[in-house]
């Protein structure tokens, strides 16, 4: 990660940013929910190249959406990067206590683990009639350092919002998968004894990836429940998960920015699919996802990736 | 060469993001059509297309919507509404799936009322859906009626001004439940209920409770069961049921949990000893015809289907609705039906005030508020949440299975005034419960 990526990727998003005001209005909330899958799926990438893929990562996304609207309701607090701040740190909280035990399991036993936990809260706030059961409770509209944008304001607010945490999180990951710690995922993944024997504890560094990735994951949800004005169990469910891990697939685990862009993809892909095929929608998602693992089954990031090395080794040569 | 690699870069990211922005657009374009003489009012009419909601609500409220726009545009509805269209502009609908989770339907409302123009939108079957678009189309200034949603929080929670309901709530179904139960058995000692465990389940539970509490304050409680929804095995919950004395049993399921719970229940015996209450059992009624003891005590969440009063418009609207789709018409479809011709009403009225003239969405919010019109079933009044929720007249009757010409009945039809079975203006459903339901006027 040099400083003229960092440089290059800043002015890509200042340039969005500045966009704003010239696109319609649909389009830009379309992206700031994208962006919030995108935060989750950023998480998923740091676990995906250790070789883990949770089914439950909705259990971290929901905890930060109802952080957000709980502290709205209850506590009346509204300022926008409070309430980020907040479920950032109550996702990475239930993670770093979950972790204890999911860093145990590997494969399917992790991913079916961290399924049963996302249904818990599931079950949890279905039961839970204060809370709204399955008709979930509407999120008050943030501040932002005490200014209150309504209307087409707020969604720009959001969008710009967003576009920062998509920065942070492109910053901090890239910078965290360059890491030791970051590049010892493929050796986790390959030979956990080897990676024993270096010294260092595959436990604990799987307990770290988890609480990172849970971190964002909670962002997005802290973002889509700010951006819905609304949070609702569904949030929590299964197909929540199972969502981000199709966005992953499609996305790939080889580069950050592909998994903004693949969430973008697929929130476009699914709106144009429900104009054009009211009763068989699904049917389009679903062979946008066959067709990717059948022709880019690294994902839509291996692509960039692979010309990028190229155009690489002519330059060193 | 770095600068190279990177412009390429920065060129292919860009070209990409104008892909993705270019599309939608295109997409939109190709589905403008051609303006004629009176610009179309663009209708967005959101409901169940896929998944288990589809069958019972989604579907029937879709031909529901098709049927009345056509007849509309044709001008061919009955009295008040033979003028065409809305105002004499024609309604082009648009129509969307609402399966997927909340998060979608806000950008799918979003892209309706953003991206297609849409003038209104007639839409959501899911409580939650209408809970989560609400103050979406409070902030984009959208006029919209929520046409099958049951939460009574809808207005409840805070004043709307865009956002109407013709569709009187669900407080109403089971407050004229525990009357009907009450006029049958006037010395219930106890009853049970089985209830859905999600939001619908849990507040048709609540309501039933408070409202026997405040009719029948002897009366107990024997069994609460909360299966999960969609569970479709109920074998436990009825052993459990067969413990108790309970000569009612309520219950507020829907779909293949209704239609299992009945076929399951019967094999066991439970009708022969609790009378079951199915507050949503009109959709399931003619689909499992004999199967269903007779007796069953039946809602239709208002006076729909069987129910209804035999007036012209109700006649003529069993009449198209049969002859096209081959099935009566259960309540979904009249709640549709009734949420169309509100709009219709308020939109004529608006008109009329502007000398027949296209009147703007400000302008029908203001003649829609505290609107009175006729559906198909009864007369609506938008008497309480400011004037935006729809109050009406409520229908339960007993389920008889008329051998000699093998049809489903509904028997003992008692209908209850709307002012009987819904809470006055000024109070939320659940403080007018607990109160005692202060203000009821039942004759």
């Amino acid at each position: 990660m040099t400083g003229l990526r960092i440089l290059l990727g800043a002015v890509i998003l200042g340039g969005l940013g500045a966009a704003a005001p010239f696109t319609p209005l649909w389009l830009i909330s379309l992206v700031t929910l994208a962006m919030s899958t995108g935060l989750v799926v950023c998480g998923l990438i740091i676990l995906w190249r250790g070789g883990l893929v949770p089914f439950g990562q909705a259990l971290f996304f929901a905890t930060g959406a109802y952080t957000v609207a709980l502290s709205g309701r209850w506590f009346g607090l509204t300022d926008a990067f409070l309430l980020i701040g907040l479920a950032v740190i109550m996702a990475a909280l239930v993670a770093f206590v979950v972790g204890f035990l999911l860093a145990q399991y590997r494969e399917i036993f992790f991913a079916m683990l961290s399924l049963a936990l996302s249904m818990i809260l599931y079950g949890v706030l279905v039961k839970s009639e204060t809370l709204g059961s399955t008709d979930g409770i509407n999120v008050t509209q943030a501040s932002f350092f005490g200014l209150k944008p309504r209307g087409p304001g707020y969604t720009f607010a959001l969008f710009w919002l967003a576009l920062g945490m998509v920065f942070t999180a492109w910053v901090g990951v890239s910078a965290y998968l360059g890491s030791v710690a970051g590049q010892l995922a493929g050796a986790i993944r390959d030979n956990e004894i080897r990676v024993e024997y270096l010294g260092i504890s595959v436990t604990r560094l799987v307990h770290l990836k988890l609480t990172i990735s849970a971190a964002l994951a909670g962002a997005g949800g802290a973002l889509a429940a700010l951006s819905i004005s609304h949070v609702d169990p569904q949030m929590a469910y299964w197909t929540t998960s199972g969502g981000f891990v199709f966005v992953t697939i499609l996305a790939g685990a080889a580069s950050v920015p592909a998994a903004f862009l693949g969430a973008l993809l697929f929130e476009i892909v699914r709106t144009i699919a429900v104009a054009l095929l009211p009763g068989g929608w699904q049917l389009i998602l679903g062979s946008v996802l066959l067709l990717t693992i059948l022709f880019v089954p690294e994902g839509l990031g291996s692509l960039m990736i692979r010309k990028r090395a190229a155009v690489t080794e002519k330059g060193a040569a | 060469m770095q600068g190279t690699s990177i412009r390429a870069c920065l060129a292919r990211k860009v070209s990409a993001a104008l892909l993705f922005t270019a599309l939608p657009i295109a997409a939109v374009a190709q589905t403008t059509p051609a303006a004629p003489a009176v610009p179309p009012v663009k209708l967005g009419i959101v409901t169940f297309l896929t998944g288990p909601a589809a069958g019972p609500f989604g579907i029937p409220g879709r031909n529901s919507a098709e049927i009345m726009i056509e007849m509309l545009n044709a001008g061919k509805v009955p009295a008040p509404y033979a003028t065409p269209g809305l105002a004499g502009a024609p309604i082009l609908p648009k129509f969307v799936d609402e399966a997927g989770s909340s998060a979608n339907q806000v950008t799918e409302f979003r892209n309706l009322v953003q991206r297609d123009g849409m003038n209104a939108v007639v839409g959501y079957i899911s409580s939650g859906n209408c809970l989560a678009v609400a103050p979406v189309a409070e902030e984009l200034k959208a006029l919209t009626v929520f046409w099958d949603c049951g939460t009574p929080r809808i207005f409840e929670e805070k004043p709307l001004k865009y956002v109407f309901r013709a569709t009187p709530h669900a407080t109403m179904d089971n407050v004229a439940a525990a009357r009907y139960v009450l006029k049958k058995f006037p010395d219930l000692a106890s009853f049970s209920g089985i209830n859905q465990n999600y939001a619908w389940g849990q507040d048709s539970w609540r309501d039933f409770v408070a409202a026997m509490k405040a009719l029948a304050p002897k009366a107990t409680v024997d069994k609460e069961l909360l299966p999960k929804l969609f569970a479709g095995e109920f074998g436990a919950e009825i052993s459990a049921l067969l413990t108790t004395n309970s000569k009612v049993v309520h219950s507020s399921f829907w779909n293949g949990d209704l239609e299992s719970f009945i076929v399951q229940n019967g094999a066991r015996g439970l009708p022969a000893r609790s009378t079951m209450v199915y507050t949503a059992g009109e959709t399931a009624m003619f689909r499992l015809g004999a199967k269903i003891p007779d007796g069953t005590i039946i809602g239709a969440r208002g006076p729909h289907g069987v129910m209804a009063p035999d007036t012209p418009l109700n006649k003529w609207f069993r009449g198209v609705y049969e002859d096209r789709f081959a099935t009566s018409p259960t309540y979904p479809a009249y709640h549709m039906a009734q949420s169309i011709l509100g709009l219709k009403s308020a939109w004529d009225k608006a008109a009329a005030a502007k000398g027949g003239q296209q009147p703007s969405i400000d302008e029908v919010v203001k003649a829609f508020e505290g609107l009175e019109f006729e559906g198909p079933s009864a007369k609506i009044r938008m008497a309480i949440g400011n004037g935006h929720q729809g109050i009406a007249d409520i229908a339960y009757g007993s389920f008889r299975f008329n051998k000699a010409e093998g049809k489903a009945e509904i028997v003992d039809i008692v209908r209850y005034p709307a002012e009987c079975v819904n809470p006055p203006a000024n109070m939320t459903s659940t403080a007018w419960l607990e109160a005692g339901m202060p203000g009821a006027k039942c004759n």
